[in-house]
């Protein structure tokens, strides 16, 4: 007879694997680890190899999949910044955004200006797709705006421009579901040419058939649909194009990669 | 070479009282090496994974989900008169698990946080740290899981030791008695895999592959390239959920699969994954 009990073996597994999945971290000091600098960097090399695999998959271009007006969520979460606030971004919620400016210079030939009655007369793309937030959740939503591949066309970019960098009208404190570090800074975000140039990469305006409201980022907001939605900049006033990162704001070209998150946010 | 093969190898005990244990050559070097590499990966891979759960321990079913949708499995914070309670929903059940699941102890304060700080990885919050041991790791099991799996199949490993014959699948109400009894083959019937172990393995290997594609179907990024593939899997919202369901089977094989190898004794099966050398348990013993 055996001496121990199926229930008390599956107990002792159980217990056992749990006390293994806890001693393992301690044992391998995985919380000093993580905040080892040189650790960090052996981390973030896979950050590399899922980018270029990305790439390599993605060389044809391929488009995010597109859905059916049925298949629009009923509540899109809205998360990071709801409103901007401020005396300035408030006058311009009282004004209806027609004092709204997107300025795109930078790396360009020909600096741009554009309001968004502007940005309203050019030709404009729709698309039904799913925003994946780096916490886990999904929404669907339709947008329609300007390809930023046509006004970064229309300013004409010059020979060493390698990336398209956002900036926002919000100020955002930090957000305490995904932990961290936790310090306020002005939102921007930036993506590579790649991603600028997709054809479903867009300026958007309207949101669901109707003009974006203040959480979702009135008056303009970007989309990049192969991207995780923190890519995605709200309230964005400034499009710069640059050669890279230097001395715009923490370096790492966004909020949140500047707070530690991947650049590249394919995955 | 492949395992567990029945090559001799002299036996090493001394005793001439007791008849000689036979000890053979049970494992190959390449299922030692990839079994220690997905150990320790697979604990890093849990406990990150469950880190990174907690940005929004709330899964679904579909394309979509966000708070607003019902959630089928949650671990919520509840402000009650008592304090901050920890509730864990799964489907229309509900119950309290203050301490472990929801609400739990974080700098000895009560924190709402999915899952507890001794079992994430890091224990404190950061989604953007879990995420770069998540994906570092991943890495290292799909390589590893590429070699082992690239090995097994070119030695016929999979073939011979792991794919269960007419005969095993006959054996199984038998096999399942003997488990149920912590009843261990011996002598001969030792240096083979049963049945339930080879079914266990395949099952595991299935496992990892699904873990691998419901987690690439999580990516924006792959499902541009593969938006069938989430479909398959019934949309991304349920490609997570099925990852994390998936991931709480390979934690049961691995609580089993503990239990077993301390029944049928631990130095001897630890050593095989080790050494390779087995010592096979005779009817003497």
């Amino acid at each position: 007879m055996p001496i121990i009990t199926r229930r008390r073996a599956l107990i002792t597994g159980l217990a056992g694997s749990g006390l293994l999945l806890s001693a393992c971290s301690k044992i391998f000091q995985a919380d000093s680890l993580t905040e080892s600098a040189s650790f960090q960097r052996v981390l973030a090399a896979a950050q590399g190899w899922t980018r270029a695999t990305q790439r390599l998959l993605l060389a044809d271009g391929q488009l995010a999949r597109e859905y059916k007006p049925s298949d629009i969520s009923a509540h899109f979460k809205a998360n990071g910044t709801l409103n901007p606030g401020g005396e300035d971004y408030d006058r311009h919620v009282a004004e209806g955004f027609v004092n709204w400016r997107l300025v795109i210079d930078g790396m360009v030939a020909h600096p741009l200006s554009l309001s968004v009655a502007d940005l309203r007369r050019l030709p404009a793309r729709s698309q039904i797709t799913r925003h994946d937030c780096v916490e886990g959740w999904s929404a669907i939503g339709g947008w329609t705006g300007v390809p930023l591949a046509l006004l970064l066309n229309a300013a004409g970019m010059r020979a060493g421009a390698k990336y398209v960098v956002f900036y926002c009208a919000d100020n955002l404190e930090g957000e305490p579901s995904k932990g961290g570090e936790q310090s306020p800074g002005q939102y921007y975000e930036s993506i590579g040419l790649v991603d600028a140039m997709h054809p479903q990469t867009l300026i958007a305006y309207d949101m669901n058939g109707k003009p974006l409201d203040v959480p979702h980022g009135a008056p303009l907001r970007l989309r990049v649909e192969r991207q995780l939605g923190y890519k995605m900049a709200k309230y964005v006033r400034h499009i710069q194009v640059v050669s890279d990162f230097h001395g715009i704001s923490g370096g790492h070209g966004g909020y949140w990669e500047d707070r530690g998150y991947d650049w590249y946010a394919g995955i | 070479m492949s395992t567990p093969a029945a090559e001799a190898v002299p036996a090493t005990q001394k005793s001439s009282s007791r008849p000689r244990r036979e000890v053979i050559r049970r494992h190959a070097w390449q299922v030692r090496l990839t079994h220690w590499v997905n150990a320790l990966t697979i604990f890093i891979m849990i406990g990150s994974g469950l880190n990174i759960f907690n940005a929004h321990p709330r899964l679904y079913w579909g394309q979509a989900g966000a708070n607003s949708d019902k959630a089928f499995i949650a671990l919520e914070a509840v402000s009650t008169a008592n304090g901050l309670r920890g509730r864990t929903v799964i489907g229309p059940l509900h119950f309290d698990s203050t301490g472990i699941l929801g609400v739990s102890r974080e700098n000895g304060e009560q924190t709402a946080r999915g899952w507890p700080d001794w079992i994430t990885l890091p224990s404190f919050t950061d989604l953007a740290d879990a995420r770069h041991w998540h994906f570092f790791f991943a890495w290292i099991l799909v390589v590893n899981g590429a070699l082992y799996l690239g090995w097994s199949l070119a030695s016929r490993h999979v073939q011979r030791n792991l794919w269960p014959t007419r005969a095993d699948l006959r054996a199984i109400p038998r096999s399942i008695v003997d488990h149920i009894k912590l009843k261990h083959p011996q002598g001969e019937a030792a240096k083979r895999y049963n049945v339930l172990q080879r079914l266990a393995y395949l099952g595991l290997l299935a496992l990892v592959i699904g873990m691998v594609l419901t987690g690439l179907s999580m990516s924006p990024g792959f499902d541009a390239f593969a938006p069938w593939l989430v479909t398959v899997l019934g949309g991304r919202q349920s490609a997570r959920t099925l990852h994390f369901l998936f991931a709480c089977a390979i934690v049961l094989f691995i609580a089993v699969h503990l239990i077993e190898v301390v029944l049928a004794g631990a130095i001897n099966e630890v050593r095989s994954m080790i050494t390779g050398r087995y010592a096979v348990p005779g009817e003497h013993d």
